[in-house]
């Protein structure tokens, strides 16, 4: 089975669900990569490593990359005739994978979890209602089958392949879709480990009150080497930047433990972190859904419980 | 400025829906109502109109049921609405109502399209970029800030590690997300006058789709299993008398994180 997985180029190299997905492609066959972004060296490499052996890369210049990357792909899925085109849920994958089903007229499967490429046709599975319930699909409508995938559902592992062979993609042609031009770049810094790869996250939700509690989530975070989450609560709230954003919108995690302080756990935000392997939740409230996932779930006022938690631990 | 935005009825989240249990279709009740995320666009719709003497449409895909969704939608201040309502449609998937939108969207001849970033029930999240690839426009998604330029609209996107500014001249689709704007009440005022505002109700074959285009049949997927997750279950409770950051600490030490 011939796989094509997307990639765009982020200042770190290629994106993280990219190599996630390759981990799934290589199970299946020859995976190769399409690559949307200024590339390097370093990028091949990494790309190598993960198991794809050849790389069509597109130089996108300022445009917004979507479109062009579409129009792109249409031309190189009608030259090599993938069965399975595999995207992850960042913004610009979710916007090539809608595009490209559109030009292809071919359906596309969203929020996957699971492929399961030994059936015929292949059936994909995706979560509903937070999680609770998943839903497998099989496409009735012939290949290229367009795929979604949530993050974290493979785990990208390297495998020591060597440099791939790197051809342009074919060009994007014009028209007005592709008149959207990214005329400036702000990365919002953030200090400590990444959200998504932290072995520790505490997550602050509404119940912490006001902007400046957040100084005692980010204490215990320094304390324990963690990363710190939020809920989208709290983010349109303007308290914390979307890049701390944990769920359906967000992040998805699955670090060792979570400590979720003052969140309710609406299905939305439990979608990203409820495959953590610990979960510690600390709300006033016994009633909470949080506490139907908690491994700890300690009902108290999070003002109380951090105070003394972070002086127990000699901060 | 002409803006057409999509907004979704979908079955109050409060009530949990259900699948129907053969066909594994969403049931959708009589009442639906505005998903919540659409507000967001209407609001965004009405500030880019009223600073340009615009008009502002709905358009929706849906079973109409008693369009309690779409006159919460009127009552924010829409002018007016455009809901495809046909039997036909059962089944549909995104691609299949991308199409449905984008051809009721053709008709309107809008200069900017409106859409939320994911609605609540289905969240695929890629009907917006379908619409926008469908009417060839440029798509300004997942935005946080939006702003009128002379001729076209600049934004703030949400990128997964802070944002970047984007243009685009016009027409073009944006997507926006919860932090772009607080959207409006519905006034008393603007209740009553939902009541009669027009809302168009085409047939699939009104927009020139044929039966076979839409619904399970246009889809290429069809649902074959569902099933519940492996559920993860509640552990130990404990409730705070002073002393239950200890708890917290021994747990900690469990996990070997201290
Ligand atoms: C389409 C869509 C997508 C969404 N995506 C996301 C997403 O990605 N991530 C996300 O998080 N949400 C998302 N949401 C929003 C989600 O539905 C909830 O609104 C949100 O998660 C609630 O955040 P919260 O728990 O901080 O706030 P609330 O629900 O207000 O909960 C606050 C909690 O704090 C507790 N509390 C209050 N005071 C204290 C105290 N002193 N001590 C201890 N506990 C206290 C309360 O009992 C309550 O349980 C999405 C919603 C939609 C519709
Ligand atoms: C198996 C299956 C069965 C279905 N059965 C039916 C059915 O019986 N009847 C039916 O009407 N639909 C049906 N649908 C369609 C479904 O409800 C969604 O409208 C469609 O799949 C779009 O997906 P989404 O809600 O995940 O869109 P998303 O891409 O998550 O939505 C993003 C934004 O696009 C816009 N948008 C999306 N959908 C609509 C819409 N319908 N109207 C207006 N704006 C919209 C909104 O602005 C929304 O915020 C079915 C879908 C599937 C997969």
């Amino acid at each position: 089975m011939k796989t094509l997985v997307f990639a765009e180029g982020t200042p770190a190299g290629p994106s993280a669900s990219s190599l996630e997905l390759l981990a799934k492609a290589r199970e299946v066959g020859d995976p190769s990569v399409f690559f949307a972004g200024e590339g390097s060296d370093a990028t091949w490499a990494a790309l190598g490593a993960h198991g794809a052996t050849t790389v069509h890369h597109l130089e996108i210049g300022d445009s917004l990359p979507a479109a062009g990357a579409a129009a792109s792909m249409a031309a190189l899925i009608e030259l090599e005739a993938p069965d399975l085109v595999l995207f992850g849920l960042n913004p610009t994958d979710r916007d090539t994978a809608g595009r490209l089903s559109a030009r292809l007229g071919v359906p596309l499967i969203s929020n996957a979890v699971e492929i399961d490429t030994s059936k015929t046709p292949i059936t994909v599975t995706n979560e509903i209602l937070g999680g609770t319930t998943l839903v497998e699909t099989e496409f009735t409508a012939g290949s290229p089958h367009l795929v979604v995938v949530r993050p974290k559902s493979f785990i990208a592992t390297e495998v020591g392949g060597g440099t791939p062979t790197v051809t342009a993609a074919p060009p994007t042609g014009d028209g007005p879709a592709m008149s959207a031009r990214v005329v400036e770049r702000h990365e919002e810094a953030s200090t400590g480990p990444k959200l998504t790869e932290a072995d520790v996250i505490v997550s602050g939700g509404r119940g912490m009150g006001a902007p400046e509690n957040f100084e005692i989530i980010e204490r215990l975070a320094r304390r324990l080497g963690a990363a710190v989450g939020a809920t989208r609560a709290v983010v349109d709230a303007g308290w914390v930047p979307y890049s701390m954003q944990v769920g359906q919108t967000g992040k998805t995690v699955k670090p060792n433990v979570y400590i979720a302080c003052g969140i309710s756990g609406a299905m939305q935000h439990l979608v990203g972190m409820k495959d953590s392997s610990v979960i510690i939740a600390i709300n006033k409230d016994e009633e909470a859904p949080i506490f139907g996932v908690a491994d700890l779930g300690v009902v108290g006022d999070v003002h109380k419980v951090l105070p003394k938690l972070l002086e127990a631990l000699g901060e | 400025m002409k803006i057409a935005v999509c907004v979704k009825q979908i079955p109050d989240p409060a009530t949990p829906y259900g699948l129907d249990p053969e066909t594994h279709l969403v049931q959708r009740p009589e009442d639906q109502v505005l998903d919540d995320t659409d507000r967001y666009g209407i609001e965004v719709a009405l500030q880019l109109a009223e600073a340009s003497e615009g008009s502002v449409v709905l358009v929706s895909m849906s079973p109409a049921g008693t369009l309690q969704g779409i006159r919460q939608a009127l009552a924010m201040g829409a002018d007016e609405a455009v809901v495809v309502s046909d039997p036909a449609l059962r089944g549909s998937d995104a691609l299949v109502t991308a199409r449905v939108l984008a051809a009721a969207i053709r008709r309107l001849d809008a200069d900017v399209v409106i859409a939320g970033t994911e609605s609540t029930d289905g969240y695929s999240g890629v009907v917006p970029q379908q619409v926008a690839e469908l009417l060839d426009l440029p798509a300004l998604t997942f935005a946080r800030r939006v702003e009128a330029t002379g001729d076209g609209i600049r934004i703030e996107r949400q990128t997964t590690t802070g944002y970047d500014v984007v243009e685009a001249p016009l027409p073009v689709l944006i997507s926006v997300t919860a932090a772009a704007v607080e959207p409006r009440y519905p006034t008393f005022k603007g209740i009553m006058q939902a009541k009669s505002k027009t809302v168009e109700q085409p047939t699939v074959g009104d927009l020139g789709l044929t039966p076979d285009e839409v619904g399970l049949k246009g889809s290429g997927q069809r649902v074959i299993e569902v099933r519940p997750a492996p559920a993860r279950s509640a552990g130990t409770k404990v409730v705070d008398d002073g002393e239950a950051h200890l708890a917290i600490v021994e747990a900690l030490e469990k996990a070997k994180v201290i």
